[in-house]
């Protein structure tokens, strides 16, 4: 179990012992060349298995028939997919700001393959093991608004125009309460390092010590992915495809990817912060915990796209900033009266 | 309001757009998100019904009119070989009665099934759309299994119905009858009982009742908007006032209430179709009719309560095999004047909203 629960780690020490020096400078560069290619793989695979997944999701909540062609019941659907999508002719429009309707994609794609750079996957299985963890990642997805919104300027379309704008108003809304619910867990543990925030839920995970906090993440978090019942950037009823109405093969697939990608990177934040992590009882390795945790996850975003409809924009504001908001500020004041209380009283009587 | 410095445009909505069912076309003004103004164009499925059936037999014009409220074909069909009946002055036989009432009523609920899953679909709601979807097929197959046809059975003829029902048919339609209430507690539950769904349409696009009369709306827009009005008391057709049902209305003229109110009517048509279902008598299912149709010369106004709305049927007939004038009067066209005046000041979503309130079926706007 040990070694199955360290094998990737051994793998990259052993990668590293091929060097005479293990931590010359070319170990070091053959690591994160790997560690970069494997956390695209990740993302990639994970992004397209999601869009396949999401569909029998839906077959299975909507009584649909979903994908049942390819593969044993369709599970093969999205490699015909993800082959369709690399042969669909790449239409640049006329009149578009051709750079920026170029750059958009590439950049939403780089921005979410940079939060998987902090995502603990296991003990020691972390690209970039930042002290900062948190903070990056809040400087990192927020960067995401720009990309659908240079895809809604350059796009000379109005709908799409729209869409940008649209996007803009609810993630930069969204991203205040996100933030303002994990300030409880990082009171809790005094440590910006995702890592860190793991190993001090050893015993007990922080969904039962910031349930509300939890919650908060939750629903901020799907709005900050664009999903149901927070999809007005694409809102599809309304404008079309939002920022990707002109979006045509391989870049709006990009825009796909890094829309299941930021999913699954949210939903890794939302395991390391509240679910414990890697930690599980013995008989898996923790990385496969770690993976189980995050599809749980992914299930919970996904119920709720399924069930509940589109809310209107303006509730849409008013539920981030006069709900969650508050919400939030009462989950970090509780969070420090818990700790003041444990501190008085707790740890003197017990020390 | 606008701000200074700031400019209102417009945004062409449709023909090709997700939501507008179909081929409808509006140019919307947008301040921002708001909606300031709203020009509806409509023509784009228009086929010159009215003028083709003056090329055709009486006879050879039944299955276009299946075509108009495309969604409830039978109910249209009805209207016409009615009023040719009543230029005819023919008797149709008891049983056929029953059969075109059974047959009218599926249709209405599977239209009013469709407008619910239309509207929840653009508030995003997937997956109540996929559930009316679902029950929608079971009415699709029973027409299929009796006429051929799903959608356009073509069913109706001028003097009966063109064959009796298959004997597997009502046993299917009485376990669809007895599946009903579950289903529509279903829908309720997922659609109409959400908080973000009454959220996005409570108090949403009032269609006042003073203004509803005026406009000449019919249907049930007009009965959520507190007029309790349907040809079928007002004026019953065919066997219509055998049976024992409410007319729905209610008073909050939002979308919301143009929506449940398809719900209450779907409940109406349930106990007619049971009360069919009961009373059907044996019997032969069309009439003698001559095979060559000479309706005397003479005019003919008849109207029925389409799902849509009031249908008319007007038809010139001098004395010779094709109709010389028909003028279909539907509720889906008037109907459409009522969007400009009540979607100004609200946001371009609820636009989307308010349009699916209306029930438009572009068959039946553009004839």
């Amino acid at each position: 179990m040990d070694a199955l629960n360290n094998l990737f780690v051994n793998i990259a020490a052993a990668i590293r012992g091929l060097f005479a020096d293990s931590h010359s400078f070319g170990a070091d560069l053959s690591i994160n060349i790997i560690v970069f290619i494997m956390l695209f793989l990740i993302m990639v695979v994970a992004a397209l298995f999601l869009s396949l997944v999401e569909r029998k999701f839906a077959h299975w909540v909507s009584q649909r028939s979903g994908p049942n062609r390819l593969g044993p019941h369709g599970w093969f659907q999205f490699i015909a997919d993800a082959v369709k999508m690399l042969g669909k002719e790449d239409i640049t429009p006329a009149n578009v700001d051709k750079f920026l309707f170029k750059m958009a994609p590439m950049m939403l794609v780089g921005v979410t393959l940079m939060v998987f750079g902090v995502i603990p996957f296991g003990e020691e299985m972390v690209a970039i093991d930042l002290d900062l963890g948190i903070l990056y990642f809040f400087a990192v997805s927020s960067l995401t608004t720009l990309g659908i919104l240079m895809a809604g300027w350059a796009s000379n379309n109005k709908y799409s125009l729209l869409g940008g704008l649209r996007a803009v108003a609810q993630m930069i809304s969204y991203e205040i309460p996100l933030i303002f619910s994990l300030l409880g867990v990082v009171m809790i543990t005094q440590t910006f390092n995702l890592s860190a925030i793991i190993e001090a839920q050893k015993t007990i995970p922080f969904i039962f010590l910031q349930p509300l906090a939890f919650l908060i993440f939750l629903i901020a978090g799907i709005a900050e992915t664009n999903r149901a019942p927070f999809d007005h950037v694409q809102g599809e009823q309304e404008i079309v495809a939002g920022p990707f109405t002109e979006y045509s093969g391989l870049r709006w697939g990009l825009f796909m990817l890094a829309e299941y990608g930021n999913v699954v990177a949210t939903s890794a934040i939302a395991v390391t912060m509240f679910l414990g992590g890697w930690y599980g009882p013995e008989f898996l390795p923790g990385w496969l915990w770690f993976i189980l945790k995050i599809w749980l996850v992914i299930f919970l975003m996904m119920w709720v796209r399924w069930t509940f409809v589109r809310m209107r924009i303006d509730h849409l504001m008013h539920f981030a900033w006069k709900i969650l908001l508050p919400l939030a500020l009462v989950n970090i004041f509780l969070t420090g009266l818990g700790i003041y209380v444990y501190d008085l009283f707790i740890v003197r009587i017990g020390g | 309001m606008m701000i200074e410095g700031t400019q209102e445009y417009s945004l062409n909505m449709g023909p090709q757009h997700p939501s507008t069912h179909g081929v409808f076309r509006m140019v919307v003004h947008l301040d921002g998100e708001v909606v300031t103004k709203v020009e509806p164009k409509i023509g784009y499925l228009h086929r010159g019904l009215e003028k083709m059936a003056e090329s055709r037999t009486y006879t050879q014009f039944i299955p276009y009119t299946d075509r108009l409220d495309y969604l409830a074909g039978p109910h249209n069909s009805l209207g016409y070989v009615q009023a040719v009946e009543k230029l005819m002055d023919t008797e149709v036989p008891e049983r056929a009665e029953y059969l075109r009432i059974i047959f009218a009523e599926l249709g209405r609920i599977a239209s009013h099934l469709v407008m619910i899953a239309s509207g929840s679909l653009d508030i995003s709601g997937w997956t109540p759309w996929s559930y009316c979807f679902r029950d929608r097929e079971r009415i699709l197959d029973l027409f299929e299994m009796t006429a051929g046809n799903r959608m356009t059975p073509n069913y109706f003829r001028i003097g009966g119905v063109s064959q009796d029902v298959p004997e597997e048919f009502m046993p299917a339609l009485k376990s669809f009858l007895e599946d009903m209430p579950e289903m529509i507690e279903e829908y309720y539950g997922i659609f109409f009982g959400n908080e973000i769904a009454q959220s996005r349409m409570k108090s949403v696009g009032i269609l006042p009742k003073e203004l509803a009369e005026n406009l000449l709306i019919t249907g049930a827009n007009l009965r959520a908007s507190g007029v309790q009005y349907d040809v079928r008391k007002a004026e019953p057709y065919g066997i219509y006032d055998r049976f024992d049902f409410q007319i729905p209305v209610l008073y909050g003229c939002d979308t919301y209430d143009r929506h449940f109110i398809r719900l209450l009517e779907i409940q109406e048509s349930k106990k007619i179709i049971e009360q069919a279902y009961k009373d059907i008598p044996a019997g032969p299912v069309m009439t003698k009719v001559p095979k060559v149709l000479k309706p005397p010369v003479g005019k003919v106004y008849h109207r029925v309560e389409n799902p849509k709305g009031e249908m008319g049927w007007y038809i010139v007939s001098n004395g010779s095999t094709k109709p010389a004038r028909v003028r279909i009067r539907t509720g889906a066209f008037v109907n459409v004047q009522m969007l400009p005046e009540i979607v100004k000041g609200w946001k371009m979503q609820d636009l989307v909203t308010i349009f699916a309130s209306m029930d438009l079926v572009l068959g039946e706007v553009d004839k």
